[in-house]
């Protein structure tokens, strides 16, 4: 089964390779993985999209939380979360074509970041289904290059302290 | 006043009560190096190999409880020590490596004798440092300490670049380390302690099955009183023992691949195994679906993350051994009652059956070759009122070892077992010497695995550090041979060594003391003789080459399932083979 595992990092060199590190080393699966920093630049912020049953995904959460440079660790599917992805497609339009590419990204509320003679680039977040949708339906018209950001995601209420609040900005 | 970065190392490991390092220099340390070489409170044991510097740390480590530490060059230096570090990971041991790096404008370019050392540590440390600045030299150095003798003890690198240990900056060492993701639990639940003493009154034939964690936790006491309270027998791992003394009538001795037969039945048919320390690992376990498939189990660890990770856990508590059984005595002190001895007297009734239907057992005719058990048992009985520290490298010999060779207390016992790593012995006996100067120290040892650290015999000589030596010497990697035997028809693919060295002239070329047992009847005063001597003696005992070791649980089988001695078939294979390995019989050795 797919988890969603939220992790608070230290924001220093060498944490991602040990997160991955433990992954590959011990034949867990990474699907995606984002990374950027929090409030508090001096940790980081991880969503890690992960497939395994209980037994394996207990392990993943124990590991990553026995690494010294992990803070937090949270299995989202303990809980409500909303989830997002971005992607960026480069269509490659024809003249006849352009018009039919601005109305999918129309119906997906997805946006034309660039535009060359042949070229549209479209923005588009979303759950993957709806990402998987609009790319099935710019497949015909010809994608040239596709770049996904993987997932991110956070809890719908927080059952526990939001870690990633900086301990300073609650009290205030 | 400012004071270098080798100065502050220094400083740093004298604050941290460090008595010895175990070195070898190289280009980039060599600044630390001449530091040290100006100061008298620690010794530096120049090792000649950076595998034997690890081993040697982790020989300190385990005999004293406290953080080995090694210093090596960048490079070869590195790479040379990495095994050592895999080793104490897998063991946890509480090491501290020292590592030097290039200069850090030079990282990344290639540089001579440059690698990777964070990289190629990261997989095998508990963590690692690489220090870019001189002034956050001291509290890494506090932080590393800290790292590998807390929570579950490991192995942490230091990484320090030959500038860093030249720059200078202001010297205090802090006095606490404070590290946000890095918090280990000590206390266990109470709740769970509770639920767990509830379940040791209810259970009808319970067993506690420990490990290395009660020796590094040092609830060896707690250990004792839990199980004499309540009359629980006590399987030991090859990591534990010592943790339970080996004499005592609750100790099964070890259990597993090469437990006895008792160790390994009592825990099958258990309807409670409270492990204690230990973590269910596969030469223990054989077949995980069918490991005490009556029991629920206790599992008591300061890591979490060995819960749960290979069996199913009824009842877990993380936290240290050590304040865990002191609670759990607590609370059994006030609701025992009755006498243990009688409630418990059907299970001892069974076991006692078991112990005596099958006990650890081999046959030395007294003019028949040398059976390696026997050397085992008669160093043993030869040296026990001594107390000594025994190490062992990884194979046969060390099971016999694990089996006859009955420890009394903790902190006696070096051996290398989740890692198996050959060579270990000999460096490790050296590091336990090194801490404890007047000890009896032992090393039984095979033939093949003394000679991948051999090399040490030399630091060993002229840092006098007189550790005794027996070689098993049947000519074989004898494990490897045994398992040929039973499940590759004999076929001796790279397990017969064909010529070993002399290892008495090799000891005399080295300047240690060598000796020889050719005959069962000259082994005690052989023994005798090196256990007086006060050099490094090497006992070189050959010793009938086709000895198997019993029982044995095949790799992946169950624990009820023993072999308990050569099969049929093995036997009629044998039957025509000669019984000394000498260089004459090679040729019918091969195609046995």
């Amino acid at each position: 089964m797919e988890h969603i595992i939220s992790v608070t990092v230290e924001n220093k060199f060498g944490v991602l390779s040990r997160v991955a590190g433990l992954f590959s080393g011990r034949g867990f699966n990474i699907e995606s993985l984002s990374v950027a920093p929090t409030l508090d630049p001096s940790m980081s912020q991880m969503t890690i999209v992960t497939s395994g049953d209980e037994r394996i995904v207990e392990q993943i959460v124990k590991q990553l939380n026995k690494l010294i440079d992990v803070i937090k660790v949270v299995d989202l599917n303990e809980s409500e979360f909303v989830s997002r992805e971005t992607a960026l497609i480069k269509v490659h339009t024809k003249a006849e074509d352009r018009a039919e590419a601005l109305r999918i990204a129309d119906i997906f509320r997805a946006n034309v970041i660039d535009s060359t003679p042949s070229t549209y680039t479209i923005e588009v977040t979303g759950d993957p289904k709806k990402l998987e949708a609009i790319i099935n339906l710019l497949q015909p018209l010809g994608i040239k290059e596709l770049i996904r950001t993987g997932r991110v995601a956070i809890a719908r209420e927080a059952i526990r302290p939001a870690v990633s609040q900086p301990k300073k900005l609650a009290r205030e | 006043m400012k004071l270098t970065g080798s100065e502050i190392l220094i400083e740093c490991l004298k604050a941290e009560g460090v008595k010895t390092i175990f070195a070898l220099p190289g280009g980039v340390v060599l600044k630390i190096f001449d530091m040290l070489h100006q100061q008298n409170d620690i010794e530096v044991v120049l090792t000649r190999h950076e595998q034997g510097a690890g081993h040697m740390a982790e020989g300190y480590a385990k005999a004293t409880g406290k953080a080995g530490v090694c210093l090596v060059t960048s490079g070869p230096g590195m790479t040379n020590v990495i095994t050592a570090l895999a080793d104490a990971y897998m063991d946890s041991v509480p090491l501290v490596c020292i590592s030097g790096q290039v200069s850090t404008s030079l990282i990344g370019n290639d540089a001579f004798q440059e690698a990777d050392n964070i990289g190629l540590s990261r997989p095998c440390t508990k963590y690692n440092f690489l220090v870019k600045d001189v002034n956050d030299l001291a509290t890494t150095i506090k932080e590393a300490f800290y790292i590998a003798t807390t929570g579950r003890p490991g192995p942490v690198l230091v990484d320090i670049p030959k500038d860093v240990s030249m720059a200078k900056a202001e010297f205090t060492y802090p006095s606490s380390v404070s590290i946000r993701g890095y918090n280990p639990t000590y206390e266990g639940n109470k709740w769970q302690i509770k639920q767990a003493a509830e379940a040791i009154m209810k259970a009808k034939k319970p067993i506690l099955y420990v490990g290395g964690g009660v020796v590094f936790s040092q609830a060896a006491k707690e250990l004792l009183e839990l199980a004499e309270m309540t009359q629980i027998p006590v399987d030991m791992t090859l990591m534990g023992l010592g943790a339970f003394p080996g004499e005592h009538p609750q100790s099964m001795g070890m259990l597993g691949m090469h437990g006895t037969y008792c160790a390994n039945m009592a825990v099958h048919y258990s309807d409670l195994v409270i492990a204690v320390g230990a973590r269910f690992d596969d030469r223990v376990t054989g077949k995980v679906s069918e490991f005490c498939p009556f029991a629920k189990v206790i599992h008591i660890d300061i890591d979490p993350t060995s819960i749960r990770k290979n069996i199913h856990v009824d009842i877990p508590i993380v936290g240290d051994c050590k304040a865990v059984l002191r609670e759990l005595n607590q609370i059994l002190r006030a609701t025992v009652n009755g006498d243990q001895k009688d409630l418990r007297k059907p299970w001892w009734d069974q076991i006692r059956e078991w112990q005596q239907a099958h006990p650890l057992a081999y046959q030395q005719e007294p003019d028949g070759a040398i059976k390696p058990q026997h050397v085992v048992k008669r160093l043993y009985e030869l040296t026990k009122d001594r107390d000594p520290i025994v190490a062992t490298d990884v194979g046969q010999h060390q099971m016999w070892t694990a089996q006859y060779f009955k420890l009394a207390r903790p902190n006696r016992w070096l051996t290398s077992g989740g890692l198996g790593t050959m060579g270990f012995g000999f460096p490790a006996a050296m590091g336990a010497q090194a801490a404890f100067r007047d000890r009896l120290v032992l090393c039984v040892a095979g033939d093949g695995s003394i000679q991948m650290n051999m090399q040490e015999m030399a630091t060993a000589v002229v840092s006098k550090l007189p550790v005794k030596i027996i070689i098993l010497n049947n000519r074989f990697h004898g494990m490897v041979r045994q398992w040929q035997d039973l499940f590759y028809e004999g076929r001796y693919a790279s397990s017969y060594l064909d010529t070993t060295p002399d290892f008495v002239k090799l000891a005399e070329a080295y300047g240690a003391v060598g000796l020889r047992a050719g005959k069962v009847g000259d082994l005690d005063a052989v023994l005798k003789e090196a256990i007086s001597t006060d050099k490094p003696v090497v006992v070189d005992v050959p010793t009938y080459p086709y000895e198997n070791c019993y029982p044995m649980i095949p790799a992946g089988g169950c624990n009820h399932e023993m072999i308990l001695e050569d099969p049929p078939e093995l036997k009629r294979r044998m039957a025509g083979v000669p019984s000394t390995g000498s260089d004459e019989n090679k040729d019918t050795i091969l195609t046995a």
